[in-house]
């Protein structure tokens, strides 16, 4: 009786390992983060780009309006790629859009928007990164969409056109 | 008189100093237990990306601020999700994870002592 158990129990315990790690195999062992949250727009209080006055968050962000956050530098090379769908999202009135200059020195951001144009309604400058931590943010280049202070969507790297049209098509 | 006075200024530096390393301490822990997000295998604490030294420099403040540990991670969690805790909350997800080695040991156990009253 026991010599027959005993075999049975092994058997089962190898088996059930197995299909542990058959399906772990499967696993995506990359971390995608959630970007469909309804998150309300965290609050902040940071010095605007152009004359280092203070603007608070409750002041951009109304109601009823679409926003688009965008967190970019101009150190960082993605951005680069990214600006030009930034210009195509800046024609469309229904959008405001606000850049949130992270970690950024004045001249070189400065520079980069006189050769590339500037596409943002308002931008602020966080100097230290700590409020885009507020938001939940990754690095640079990263962007919120937000509704009725609300986030909407997140991307998170550089958008792309299949990410223009998405967001053209939310806000028509 | 002076004597005291400088006694009480010592004193005084002395005591901010130690409350100074209490805060790094802390502040050192809780990035310890952090995983840096865009890092591989690394903790906030032994990251030096851009987000590591945003995520530690939030922390600082908001240690100053007067939050409570758990406060920091609850924040964090709040923003990142529980991926960004090393410590894996117990919940429906994890009951496996942490029964599992309890129910090893309590196994293990009962075929010790099976053997052992066997013998006698």
């Amino acid at each position: 009786m026991k010599s027959k158990f005993i075999p049975l129990i092994l058997i089962l315990i190898f088996l059930i390992t197995f299909v542990i790690f058959f399906k772990g195999l499967k696993n995506s062992n990359i971390y995608t983060p959630d970007t469909n949250l309804k998150k309300e727009v965290p609050s902040f209080k940071l010095k605007s780009f152009e004359d280092n006055s203070v603007v608070i968050s409750e002041k951009i962000f109304k109601d009823n309006d679409y926003y688009f956050m965008n967190i970019w530098a101009s150190w960082c090379i993605p951005c680069k790629e990214e600006h030009k769908f930034l210009m195509e999202l800046k024609k469309d009135d229904k959008i405001e859009l606000i850049g949130f200059n992270y970690k950024d020195n004045f001249t070189n951001a400065s520079s980069f928007l006189k050769d590339l144009g500037n596409p943002y309604d308002i931008i602020v400058s966080d100097k230290d990164g700590t409020a885009s931590i507020e938001w939940g943010a990754y690095g640079v280049p990263e962007s919120f969409l937000v509704y009725q202070n609300k986030i909407i969507k997140r991307f998170i790297g550089p958008i792309n056109n299949e990410d223009l049209l998405e967001i053209q098509k939310i806000i028509r | 008189m002076k004597f005291n006075n400088i006694f009480l200024i010592v004193a005084i530096i002395l005591n901010f100093n130690f409350l100074k390393a209490d805060e790094i301490k802390t502040e050192n822990e809780i990035a310890k237990n952090l995983r840096c997000l865009i890092c591989q295998g690394q903790s906030v604490y032994d990251s030096d990306s851009e987000f590591a030294i945003s995520l530690k420099l939030v922390i600082k403040n908001k240690i100053q601020e007067g939050l409570s540990e758990d406060q920091i991670y609850n924040f964090l969690k709040m923003k990142y999700g529980e991926w960004i805790l090393y410590d894996p909350i117990f919940n429906r997800n994890t009951y496996f994870l942490w029964l599992l080695p309890i129910l090893i040991f309590l196994a293990g156990g009962a075929i010790i002592i099976k053997r052992f009253y066997n013998k006698k």
